[in-house]
């Protein structure tokens, strides 16, 4: 197991950020996520704990008096945890409509990045994704890498409104819009699966360090699936990875 | 329940914030002015946890179909009972049928409205805290009707403290954010030194100011911001997040604004000077 070096920054009186390597790294993500879990197994004073790529941050239930004494504790568990502390991670099928009715950008990718349509799709299919984090919207998860022939900026001037569902790029990640909202990515299709169910304990039914892997649906599949997702009757196929 | 004649600019139901779902992506939101909209629900003897009504600018009409009592903190949008003025940072018991209306701020920026027992509306993910895309609506329509519960007993287990007022001040205290290291020293200077003034692009997810910074600073990768957080756009502005804002983000994240200061920039409006002060 990797040791990296951690360092810590009071953020608030409540809050301490502990920094990674700053990286897009599996490795670094994936020990993110796991001491995560020993932080929470290890403290009770703890409201939240929050992860990112390459940090995580400890919100704390009262002001932090004694930040020594903190880091001092955090050190130890760190250097002494257990890879036992691993929760299973999946590999999730989230079907994709790339039809030029959801494709909004498909176009306008090929045309820059000088790629045949058909070989977008294939690109955006082929890679399995590593889920990162869960930000910017409830339930947007943010996936790489992205293939390197697919990396486009953001747009400049961002679309007013994003359609629910819409599978993106920016960069080298690819997200999905969990919800309608403004947005800079390059829309490439559209998905018709629940990305954020409020009324359940765990409304994403992924978790940073799980996997997801896009396929082609055509449109009739998409309004079946659709329908499937209205009575919840869909149930995303996913498998266990073992890592 | 009392009924909606008139929604006002902007009136949402808040309470005292969404907690421990934001690595869903889920913001925290609640009451912009904390601080006044504790001293509302502590007039009427209520937890701080109560929902309650956040006015925005120009303030709502409302007409009660029960018994309750109420108290109005924050800034001054000349409440007015039935068209006879009424007392700010006080109880006030009415009645079925009373019509409460709210003008146009005469200073700061945001008023609560607390109702003895608090708001009976939705709940999501533990907080009856309205947020686009997660309660049902994200802020209060012409004839909506507002669940509250009858009171008709006298108040008891009143506030019997000092009641503070709403903090009008152009010091925000800070403390030096996770970049902060990054900028030039000339940049620190004039960030801690200049006075800026809030641009019109305010809402309940962030305060644009209009002067820049040129810098030098590259995009951090996608990390952690908390209401409070001042990021410095590659572009020079300076963005500071409040409740509504995404959990994460991207820019450099120069200052944190203390729990006060957060309270105090919601009070302010377009063309405010604001000045940063750190205390750490």
């Amino acid at each position: 197991m990797n040791n990296y070096k951690l360092k810590y920054f009071l953020f608030n009186s409540n809050c301490l950020l502990i920094n990674w390597p700053e990286e897009i790294d599996e490795k670094i993500n994936n020990d993110v996520n796991d001491f995560k879990n020993v932080i929470e197994s290890n403290f009770n004073n703890i409201s939240e704990v929050r992860s990112s790529y390459c940090s995580l941050l400890l919100i704390f239930e009262k002001k932090i008096n004694n930040i020594v004494e903190l880091e001092n504790k955090l050190d130890e568990l760190y250097d002494s945890r257990m890879t036992l502390d691993k929760k299973d991670r999946f590999l999730w099928h989230i079907p994709v409509c790339y039809d030029k009715t959801y494709a909004l950008d498909i176009d306008f990718v090929a045309t820059q990045n000088k790629v045949h349509t058909k070989e977008i799709i294939e690109k955006h299919c082929q890679q399995i994704y590593t889920v990162y984090l869960i930000g910017f919207l409830p339930g947007f998860l943010y996936l790489g890498s992205l293939d390197k022939m697919l990396h486009i900026p953001r747009k400049k001037e961002p679309r007013l409104r994003v359609p629910k569902g819409a599978v993106a790029i920016a960069n080298e990640q690819t997200g999905i819009y969990p919800q309608e909202s403004p947005g800079g990515w390059n829309v490439l299709g559209n998905t018709p699966i629940c990305l954020f169910d409020k009324s359940k304990n765990n409304p994403c039914f992924a978790k940073p360090g799980d996997k997801i892997q896009f396929f082609q649906i055509t449109k009739n599949d998409y309004k079946e699936i659709e329908k499937q997702v209205g009575l919840g009757d869909y149930r995303i196929n996913k498998k266990t990875i073992n890592d | 329940m009392i009924k909606v004649l008139d929604p006002g600019f902007y009136t949402s139901i808040q309470d005292a914030g969404r907690f421990g779902c934001q690595n869903y992506g889920v913001p925290v939101s609640g009451s912009m002015d904390q601080g006044s909209a504790n001293m509302a629900n502590r007039i009427l003897g209520n937890p701080n946890s109560k929902a309650l009504l956040e006015l925005t600018m120009i303030g709502c009409v409302l007409k009660f179909e029960c018994n309750t009592h109420i108290s109005i903190t924050g800034s001054d949008m000349d409440p007015k009972l039935n068209n006879l003025s009424i007392e700010m940072y006080s109880s006030l018991e009415v009645k079925k049928g009373d019509v409460l209306s709210f003008g146009r701020v005469i200073d700061g920026f945001r008023t609560y409205l607390a109702f003895k027992g608090g708001i009976d509306s939705e709940k999501v993910m533990n907080s009856r805290s309205m947020y686009n895309g997660l309660t049902n609506q994200f802020k209060l329509n012409k004839n909506d009707e507002v669940h509250l519960n009858d009171f008709s007993k006298e108040l008891t287990g009143k506030h019997e403290g000092l009641i503070k007022k709403m903090v009008m001040s152009n010091i925000l205290e800070c403390y030096k954010g996770p970049e902060f290291n990054m900028l030039s020293k000339q940049n620190k200077e004039f960030l801690i030194e200049k006075e800026y003034s809030i641009s019109n692009n305010h809402n309940r997810m962030g305060y644009v100011l209009n002067q820049k910074i040129d810098n030098n600073l590259k995009s951090i990768i996608t990390s952690h911001v908390l209401p409070g957080t001042v990021q410095l756009t590659l572009g020079g502005r300076l963005i500071i997040l409040m409740k509504d804002a995404q959990t994460t983000g991207g820019y450099p994240r120069v200052l944190q604004l203390t729990a006060k200061s957060i309270d105090i920039l919601s009070q302010k409006k377009t063309s405010s000077i604001i000045k940063f002060q750190l205390i750490n």
